[in-house]
Order: structure tokens, then C-alpha cells, then sequence
């Protein structure tokens, strides 16, 4: 075994596993990216039903509806010009509350209905997912300051 | 007065790492002995100013001296003791301290430890450890001050974020730190050899211990994490891949690849460029690590600092560490000689095909982690990249790797028979097919994914058990000359062995709590029973209860089977005035083979609470193989060759000519 053919087999090798590595991430990449919209941009833009995606906005205060079986909930997304309504069945994290910012994943079942499968509400009460702030700053109703 | 003096003594160890980061470098340029010298006292002075300032601060936590601005904003009079002092590094700005502190502790461990290191090499790589030392100071003291005062002191402080105020948490970030910093003592031996040109078997025998360290440290670090998310945010789950789990990830990924390099260079003379580069690669990815973590850029309950200049800064050391040492390797490196030859079948090749996958996993994380970040910055929307990417990309690259590591270790060095060693592990082979057959058997619906993992696992802890059965001639001789035989093998196999075997643990245990959890989710009112994987969980109410800084909704819940009783269990829901913050306690009864985790949720309003339930098959038994993991990394780390002075005397037997006693094996 030559020092050159060692070279040579490791190369291959190295090539073999960046190939397989590449195709496993574009692969995986194409599945699995989660876009995000505001409320706003899904009322316009028309995102697909059924299509992944992740939605950040307040809860509209008085919006939220326990069903009977005490574990599925109703509310209304919203970013202050648009309004999404979302359906989640689960138990909610301990941080949701009427007014606060949230960021709800899964998919639209119809242009205005939002089936959560998972609901994000980080880790403090005064604060907003960035996104969330910044889907209110496109929407023109942002209320705090620069930052 | 007190505070003072630490704002004083931090500024002194940034003065002292000055002068660390340069005269050294000279004199070792030079060769000049004297300016060297400078090297050892100063890494003393620095240590000791460091830790004047760790103390001070931490002095200032334990009064609640709410003068101190971040005292004020992270600490509360009525938080119990031990919140007070992790309270310390708790914060962005505390937390710096500690970092610095522990860099200074290694620069002084690298004095007291490195007594036979070459002068010249001693010289570089403690200044090369205070020029990050410089980086990190001037970070604390220009943008993040620790000490700064605030007038009029306010009458309480803001409080810990009570997700933090948590046992588990309050260790974590010194391991992790204990991991990451640990990695800059490999990083720095390395670019003192590239300014030296020169790599040698000697030199890797300095750089694997510190490499040890800090691999089982971050091993920990990672495990206190993912234990700490697993019972504290209420879902049941160990790993998320969120980006701040991958900043950690990232570095213990390289980490190891840089372990078993460093092995090859010890042991052949080989892969040195490769081993530098890995170390390089390392240290960066922790430092990578920090600025995401740090800057503000992901948004988590780490990301304590918001203030853009802070993330410029780390960004600007982060350009400067990483392009400056990568453009060193690129000049130097080619001066590094390659050394031992070896077959693509030896243990060698074993090692590189572990490396290339290691780091292809890493990159892959990378990739994920950073894609978003990408993608906002070029403005093209927002993107998260979740779990679903992660488990389809990593898990095809970390499953060749436990095969691999069932059979590299029984490869000799060098050239290798593989077909011998395939026969000689017919039992092995055997056991993992009847485990397989036997976890097929047990579960069919999940049975494909479930079943796979527990083979390699099975595998894996089966050839590792076997490899150390052949090397005592388990049966094969009288049991006394067994045991004997198994005291003589070096500590370092029964490191790599223990190491081995933890990793059939945690794949055992993953596989296991992802495949064939048991989850219910419901509303339960007082006095009502629910049946998960076979327990029955009878539900007491909640009562309300009263905690040293929080009030919460107590649930009960006796867990019997067949009758028999198995835990009481009280999940609370915490809320803590000070932050007006809710928190999520579930409670878990282990058995070691399973975990039951229960969690209370809001009331219905008619009496009813939301309640979870999970049966979590196997999964302590994922920290548990990381503390078998990090035990192993500690074994090895107490091999008779890692200890001072073997290298010397080595050398000193081959200077008399003497041939060397010791075979690599």
C-alpha cells in the first residue's frame, strides 16, 4: 500500500460519504423546512392547505373556547389586522394567556382555519417571539418602542 | 468595597494576559529563556485575579447586594441558597466570569501539569490560551460588566428565571463551560505546533488528556441539559434539537472525532495535520456555540444578552479566532510530515472512517443550525429547521458508526484481517440477531425503526463484552489467570471500553423511549383512574401549596399494578411572583427500565384537570450511558501513560538505548 493509493482510497471514501451526507440533507431539507407566516401573510398570500408551516401573532383577548372534552381549544390568532382562527388539542404550555404572543406550528385546513399540532410560548411573560414582533410591525399595529 | 476590588482584579488579569499573549510568544521566538518564564507566572497572576473576581461577585450574591446591577437584575432575597450561587453564572454577564475563570483555571493547570513539556511549546500554548483569555476579558469588561453599580439601589432584585431554579440547571453550565473551554487547551497546543512546524508523538500524548477532560466534562454538561429539559419542560421529551441543544452538540461531535485522531497520532505518527485541524475545528465550534447562545440571535432561555454590540463583538472574536487559525493551518500544515502507513482495513482506517462520520454529522448539524440564521439574513422569510431534518440526516450517519465501533476496536494496527476478525465475532453476530428477533417479537407496530436500534445496541454492548472476554481468555484459562489478565489491561482499554459500552446504553435508551412510548392525554377528575402501558393511575385532585418563592396546584396520583402499589406521584404547577412566571414540575417515578412522568395541566373550570401521562421505556437509561460515557473518559484519563512524566521517561529509556519495553497496542 503506497502512501498515494492511501490517499487515494481515503479521498474516495471521504467523497463516497459527502455524497451520501449531501443527498441525505437535500433530502431532508426539501421535507422538512417550516416556513413562517404572520396572520396577514397567510390571509394574502394564500398558503396552501395542508402545506407545514408556522404562524406567530397574540392571542385575542376573549377569543379562547375550551370544547367539552376540557383538552381541545379554540382561539384567534392574530397580528392586529388579520385574524387566523387555530385549533389545538393538548395541554397548553404554562406560559399561554389571552394577549400574549405565541407561535403555533401544523397546518391550515381551510384559508382561515389553522390545526396546531405544537404551541410555542417562550420563556417570559413580557416577552415576544421576535418573529411575532415583527409580523406586528409589518401589519403597521406595533406598540412598543424601536426595539 | 468589595465589588470594587473584583472590577479591579479583573481588569489586573486582562493587563496580565496582555502581557501573557505576547512576551511568551517572543521569548519563544527568540529563545530566549527568560522571557518564556514570563509565561508560568503570569498564568499564576491571571489565575489568581480571576478568581478574586469570581468571588467578589459571587460574595455580592450571596448578601443580595442589590447595588450591583446584575445582582439586582438576577437575584431576589427570598431565593433559597443555592439558586444565589448559581445565580452567579446564571446570567450573560456572570456567566462570562465563569468562562474566563475556568480558562484561567486550565492555563494554570497547564504550569502545574506541564512541568516536562518542551520550554518553547510550554511558552506558545499558554500565550496562546491568554490571547483567547484577552478576547474573553475584554468582552466582560467592555460590554458585559459584571460589577457595574446601580444608584438607588433597588430594595429587591428581579429574581432568577425560575425555569433555571432547578438543581440540575444549576450545574449545567459550569460542565458545559468545564467542555467548551477545555477544548482551547487542545486548540492551543495546536497552533503552538503549527507555529512550530512540527507534530509528534509526543505532542499528542499532551494534547489527549486535556482532549479527555473536556470531551467528558461536555459530556456531562450535554446529559445535565437534556435531563434538566426532559423533567422540567413537561413534554415528556429528552432532545429537541433546538439550535442551542446543537451549539453544545456541535463542539462534543468534533470533540470526539479529535479524541480518536489524537489516538492514531499517539500511537502511528499519522492523520497529525487532520488531528490539528480537528482541534482547530473544535474549540471553534465551541466558540461558535457561545455567540449563538450569547448574541441574542436564537431566541431561548439561554439568550440572556440582547444588546447588538455584544453579538458584534463575539461575531468580530469569533472571525478573528477562527480565520486566523485556519489561515495558519493552511500555511503550516503542509510542513507537518506524514508519518505511518497504514491499510484501509486497520485499526487506523477504522478511525478515519469514524472520523469522516463524526464529521460529516457535525456539519450536518451545522448546516441545520445555521440554515435559518441564512436564510433571514439574505431576507428570503423565516425558517425553522425542526427534529424531522435532524433525525433523517443524523441517524443514517450515527448508525454505521455503532457498527463500526462493534468491530474497529478488535482490528490491528496497521494492516488488519477482517475476515478473521468477522469470524471470531460469530457470537456476537449471533446475540445481536436474537436480540433483534426478540425486540421484533415485542413490539410490531413500531417494530422496523425499534428494532433496528436495539440490534446495534445489542451490537454494540455485545462485542464489547466479548472483546474483553477474548483478551482474558475468558474460559479458555484457569478463572485466576483471567483475573490477573484483566488487571493487567490498561486502563485506557477499559476507558475506551466503559466509553463503548455507555454509547449501547444511550442508543438502547433512545431508541427505546422514542419508539415505544406510551402517551395519554385527558381530562381527570378527583377520584378517577387511567391505565397507561398497564399501570393504573388513580387521581387524587390538587391541592394548592406553598413553596419558598412560589405558590402551585399540587396534583396526587397513585400509580398501582395488578394491585400492587407502585409511586405516589405530585406533578405541581408552579407560579413565582416575583417574575410572574409559571413553571411546569412533572413527576417522574423511575425503575431504571422505565420512567413514568406525569404531568398536571389547567383546570376545565368544572372540576377537571388536563392531565398527561407517559411510560417512558428505557430512557434513564440514556443519562445513565452518558455517565458511562464520561466514567470511561475519567478511567482512561487515570492510564499510568497519561500521568506526568511517562513521556519523560520513554525518552529517557531510549536515550540509553534500551529498546522500548512498551508495545502499541
Amino acid at each position: 500500500m503506497t502512501r498515494k493509493k492511501r490517499r487515494l482510497y481515503t479521498l474516495i471514501g471521504a467523497m463516497v460519504l459527502l455524497s451520501a451526507a449531501t443527498a441525505l440533507v437535500i433530502g431532508a431539507f426539501r421535507d422538512n423546512l417550516v416556513f413562517f407566516f404572520s396572520p396577514t401573510e397567510v390571509a394574502e398570500k394564500g398558503i396552501e392547505v395542508g402545506q407545514r408551516i408556522r404562524m406567530g401573532g397574540l392571542v385575542e383577548e376573549d377569543s379562547v373556547i375550551r370544547d367539552a372534552d376540557g383538552l381541545t381549544v379554540h382561539f384567534r390568532l392574530t397580528d392586529l389586522s388579520h385574524t387566523i382562527m387555530v385549533t389545538y388539542r393538548g395541554i397548553l404550555p404554562s406560559l399561554f394567556r389571552e394577549g400574549q404572543g405565541v407561535i403555533v406550528q401544523g397546518q391550515l385546513d381551510a384559508p382561515t382555519h389553522f390545526i396546531a399540532d405544537e404551541i410555542m410560548a417562550k420563556h417570559d411573560e413580557n416577552y415576544m417571539p421576535p418573529e411575532v414582533a415583527e409580523a406586528l410591525k409589518k401589519s403597521g399595529q406595533w406598540k412598543g418602542g424601536n426595539e | 468595597m468589595i465589588v470594587e476590588i473584583g472590577h479591579i482584579a479583573l481588569i489586573m488579569a486582562l493587563i496580565v494576559a496582555l502581557v501573557q499573549a505576547t512576551i511568551p510568544m517572543i521569548g519563544a521566538a527568540r529563545g530566549d529563556g527568560r522571557l518564556m518564564a514570563v509565561a508560568s507566572t503570569a498564568a499564576g497572576a491571571q489565575w489568581v485575579f480571576i478568581v478574586i473576581a469570581f468571588l467578589s461577585l459571587m460574595n455580592a450574591y450571596v448578601t443580595s447586594d442589590f447595588s450591583v446591577f446584575n445582582v439586582a437584575s438576577n437575584s431576589h432575597s427570598a431565593k433559597p441558597m443555592l439558586y444565589k450561587i448559581a445565580g452567579v453564572w446564571g446570567n450573560h454577564e456572570g456567566s462570562l466570569v465563569l468562562w474566563v475563570l475556568i480558562l484561567a483555571t486550565f492555563g494554570g493547570a497547564i504550569v502545574l501539569f506541564g512541568g516536562n513539556l518542551p520550554p518553547a511549546l510550554r511558552a506558545r500554548v499558554l500565550s496562546v490560551q491568554a490571547l483567547i483569555a484577552v478576547g474573553f476579558l475584554s468582552f466582560s469588561l467592555f460590554t458585559s460588566n459584571p460589577f457595574e453599580r446601580v444608584f438607588p439601589a433597588p430594595l429587591d432584585g428581579n429574581g432568577l428565571n425560575p425555569l433555571l431554579q432547578d438543581p440540575g440547571l444549576a450545574f449545567h453550565p459550569p460542565f458545559l463551560y468545564l467542555g467548551y473551554v477545555g477544548f482551547s487547551v487542545a486548540f492551543a497546543f495546536a497552533i503552538a505546533a503549527l507555529i512550530e512546524g512540527r507534530v509528534d508523538a509526543a505532542w499528542a500524548r499532551w494534547v489527549r488528556p486535556w482532549t479527555l477532560i473536556a470531551w467528558s466534562f461536555l459530556t456531562i454538561g450535554i446529559a445535565l441539559g437534556s435531563w434538566w429539559a426532559y423533567y422540567e419542560l413537561g413534554w415528556g421529551g429528552w432532545w429537541y434539537w433546538d439550535p442551542v441543544e446543537n451549539a453544545s452538540f456541535m463542539p462534543w461531535l468534533a470533540g470526539t472525532a479529535l479524541l480518536h485522531s489524537a489516538i492514531v497520532c499517539e500511537k502511528r505518527d499519522a492523520l497529525k495535520a487532520w488531528t490539528v485541524l480537528l482541534a482547530i475545528v473544535a474549540f471553534s465550534l465551541s466558540l461558535l456555540g457561545t455567540f449563538l447562545v450569547r448574541s441574542g440571535v436564537l431566541t431561548s432561555v439561554h439568550a440572556f444578552a440582547t444588546d447588538p454590540a455584544r453579538g458584534v463583538f463575539i461575531l468580530g472574536f469569533l472571525i478573528f479566532v477562527v480565520g486566523g487559525s485556519l489561515t495558519l493551518f493552511a500555511v503550516r500544515a503542509p510542513l507537518l510530515k506524514a508519518g505511518g502507513l497504514f491499510a484501509p482495513v486497520s485499526r487506523e482506517g477504522g478511525i478515519v472512517l469514524n472520523n469522516l462520520l463524526f464529521s460529516a454529522a457535525a456539519a450536518t448539524v451545522l448546516l441545520g443550525t445555521l440554515y435559518p440564521l441564512f436564510i433571514d439574513a439574505l431576507g428570503a422569510g423565516k425558517v425553522s429547521v425542526g427534529p424531522p431534518y435532524f433525525n433523517t440526516v443524523f441517524i443514517p450517519l450515527m448508525a454505521p458508526l455503532i457498527v463500526l465501533a462493534g468491530i474497529a476496536p478488535m482490528l490491528a494496527w496497521k494492516r488488519a484481517d477482517l475476515t478473521g476478525v468477522i469470524a471470531r465475532i460469530k457470537i456476537v453476530a449471533a446475540v445481536t440477531v436474537l436480540v433483534l428477533l426478540w425486540s421484533v417479537y415485542r413490539a410490531w407496530g413500531n417494530a422496523v425503526f425499534g428494532a433496528f436500534g436495539i440490534g446495534l445496541s445489542a451490537w454494540l454492548a455485545s462485542s464489547v463484552l466479548f472483546d474483553w472476554a477474548v483478551r482474558i481468555r475468558l474460559f479458555r484459562v484457569s478463572a485466576l489467570d483471567s483475573l490477573q489478565r484483566a488487571i493487567r489491561i490498561p486502563r485506557a482499554a477499559y476507558g475506551m471500553s466503559l466509553a463503548h459500552f455507555g454509547v449501547a446504553l444511550l442508543v438502547a435508551g433512545v431508541t427505546a423511549s422514542s419508539a415505544w412510548r406510551t402517551e395519554a392525554i385527558q381530562v381527570m377528575r378527583q377520584g378517577e383512574t387511567i391505565s397507561v402501558a398497564g399501570f393504573e393511575f388513580l387521581f387524587h385532585g390538587v391541592v394548592r401549596a406553598e413553596g419558598p418563592n412560589y405558590t402551585a396546584d399540587r396534583g396526587h396520583f397513585t400509580v398501582t399494578r395488578a394491585g400492587g402499589l407502585v409511586a405516589e406521584l405530585w406533578p405541581e404547577n408552579r407560579f413565582y411572583p416575583v417574575q410572574q412566571q409559571p413553571t411546569t414540575e412533572a413527576a417522574i417515578h423511575t425503575t431504571w427500565l422505565s420512567d413514568l412522568y406525569v404531568v398536571v395541566g389547567d383546570p376545565d373550570g368544572q372540576g377537571g384537570w388536563s392531565t398527561r401521562v407517559y411510560y417512558n421505556p428505557l430512557v434513564p437509561w440514556i443519562w445513565l450511558g452518558a455517565m458511562v460515557m464520561a466514567l470511561g473518559g475519567a478511567v482512561s484519563l487515570s492510564d499510568r501513560r497519561h500521568r506526568v512524566g511517562a513521556p519523560n521517561r520513554r525518552r529517557r529509556r531510549l536515550m540509553a538505548g534500551e529498546p522500548a519495553a512498551e508495545v502499541a497496542r
